[in-house]
């Protein structure tokens, strides 16, 4: 007595190959969404863009008239802004994944941590710009400088670091912490000359995605009052500042009023998204060589 | 019920009686464990263990899956205490010192008693880092003693001739049987007193398992060494005593030939005899 009928078998077939044909091109077209959208993207910002790039545009100062706008002041402000969040984020961030994975005993008190963290990933950005106004700004009283909105957006992208770092140093297998604590060797020593060496692709592209996030953020940075409006370039962390985004919102809510800053705004938008390129190659870079060595 | 405890007591004179003739041969004892007792949350892994490790000796320690026998190798260099839900109770002394005292160091404890574990572990770092890895987190910094100390570490772990030309290669590029004896070799390099080996030949093909057992007879000569194993060959072949444990109890420790060839307690000889286990 067989129980697999074979002509049933034969006469499905043809079914269950094309429902696999199907659920191939549906999956396929699912991932041509995405592309087509961002190639409309660029190919619109690029073409309208990329003729008012040049090197007046790229070193040029503010000004009202379109011709002789430039981005200069909002590139030094990103830099600026990159300058205080980038070492602190990673310094708290991975000191913080370091003692949540190393140091701390599983517990009550460290789960609530992780929770937590979890929750400050999910918070609205604009709600982090509220607690800078109160906190740096008006709190420290530092003003709409550098180094306040910095502070901001390294709260901001904190979660980010840390939960990237995490994953990065609990996929270090155990035994190589084992072989090193059993030489001897203290907690600090195993973390910094097995843990972290291992772990350090996954941080550091954890950092880059922070980074590039923060270089984008947009909403905080209004709720500080940073200027749109700003003619100076910012000399230190302790100077007043305007970022790329911010730049381009203004002038695409301007544009109603003058027609060519629309193309500044995609001039700007090209310079940003080149800088953000720039930092993701360099991101892959340095983790493929790090890769590698291990 | 009656039975079991009448056996703890026999086990516990034999025991006894081990230790008084290994004193009687007037040899040091490295570690002597007192009443201990170790606990997995509420798994009672460990119970009432009472060992002597001789000097300058291999002790073997044998048993099926499950009883024990690794927990109380890592229980030696304190490593257990890495598992968060550990209790441990009693005593263990290594040289005279109690090494569960609040004021003793486990850095220390472990820097005199090397590991080596059941799987290769070197590190992702070329073969002469590996090997320098423990001088140098114990602060040996000059190029010509850690030249020195990989070479004579190698050499002590029988590798020099097939490594001393790659020594800048990654030690990952080395086969199974190579690392292991790598990670000996590392061992050796922070010039332990003891070496534990926890089933060190489990994940290797049996011509790298023989030149490790070959290795451990040669290094007794310097070291102590506890080895665990579940193949009762290799420990009639390379040990001088042998304990064997069942379901967290010593049941016998004696000489390792008494052991094999005339084992005082029945369920020894069921389980050497290949019974069960």
């Amino acid at each position: 007595m067989k129980y697999v009928d074979t002509a049933q078998v034969q006469k499905r077939m043809n079914l269950r190959l094309t429902t696999n044909k199907l659920a191939k091109s549906l999956f396929f077209l699912s991932t041509m969404f995405g592309l087509i959208v961002l190639v409309v993207l660029i190919y619109r910002v690029f073409s309208q863009g990329i003729q008012w790039i040049d090197l007046q545009f790229l070193t040029g100062k503010l000004s009202t008239f379109a011709e002789n706008a430039g981005v200069m002041g909002p590139l030094l402000g990103s830099f600026w802004l990159m300058l205080v969040v980038a070492p602190l984020t990673m310094f708290l961030g991975v000191g913080t994944a370091i003692y949540l994975e190393e140091y701390a005993k599983k517990g009550r008190i460290p789960s609530f941590i992780q929770t937590n963290i979890a929750n400050l990933a999910g918070v609205p950005s604009i709600v982090f710009g509220l607690l800078g106004l109160t906190v740096f700004v008006k709190g420290f009283s530092l003003g709409n400088v550098v180094l306040a909105g910095g502070l901001t957006m390294s709260l901001l992208v904190l979660p980010i670091v840390v939960v990237a770092s995490q994953e990065s140093i609990r996929a270090v297998p155990q035994y190589l912490r084992e072989a090193s604590y059993g030489m001897g060797a203290t907690k600090w020593q195993t973390v910094k000359n097995v843990v972290l060496p291992a772990s350090l692709p996954g941080i550091l592209t954890g950092v880059i995605l922070s980074l590039s996030r923060a270089i984008g953020e947009t909403a905080p940075l209004v709720v500080l009052g940073i200027p749109a409006l700003l003619i100076p370039f910012p000399d230190s962390i302790f100077d007043k500042f305007t970022v790329m985004p911010l730049q381009i919102y203004y002038w695409t809510i301007d544009s109603a009023l003058t027609k060519e800053y629309a193309n500044l705004a995609a001039g700007a938008i090209v310079v940003l998204l080149m800088l953000l390129f720039l930092m993701n190659s360099i991101a892959i870079i340095i983790r493929n060589k790090y890769q590698r060595r291990l | 019920m009656t039975t079991l405890t009448i056996e703890k007591k026999n086990n516990k004179r034999k025991i006894e009686k081990n230790q008084s003739t290994s004193n009687a041969s007037n040899k040091k004892n490295v570690f002597e464990t007192k009443d201990l007792n170790l606990w997995y949350g509420d798994d009672h892994a460990l119970k009432e263990i009472n060992l002597s490790i001789p000097e300058n000796e291999v002790t073997a320690i044998i048993g099926p899956s499950g009883c024990g026998k690794s927990t109380f190798i890592k229980t030696l260099n304190r490593m257990v205490e890495m598992v968060p839900i550990v209790k441990i109770s009693g005593a263990i002394k290594y040289r005279e010192k109690n090494i569960f005292q609040p004021k003793y160091r486990v850095e220390e404890l472990r820097t005199q008693v090397g590991m080596v574990f059941q799987k290769p572990n070197p590190f992702p770092k070329s073969i002469y880092d590996n090997i320098a890895y423990g001088p140098r987190i114990h602060g040996i910094r000059n190029k010509k003693i850690l030249d020195q100390i990989v070479e004579k570490s190698l050499r002590g772990a029988a590798i020099w001739d097939e490594v001393k030309d790659r020594l800048n290669e990654n030690a990952y590029g080395l086969s199974g049987g190579q690392q292991q004896r790598i990670c000996i070799a590392r061992c050796l390099a922070i010039e332990p007193d003891v070496i534990l080996m926890d089933e060190p030949t489990s994940a290797l093909d049996p011509i790298s398992t023989l030149k490790v057992e070959e290795l451990v007879q040669e290094l007794k000569k310097d070291y102590s060494i506890v080895i665990v194993t579940h193949n009762m060959q290799q420990a009639a072949r390379i040990s001088d005593k042998t304990a064997f444990f069942l379901t967290g109890e010593v049941v016998e420790f004696s000489d390792t030939d008494a052991l094999f060839s005339n084992p005082e307690d029945k369920r020894t000889e069921d389980y050497i005899t290949g019974r069960f286990g």
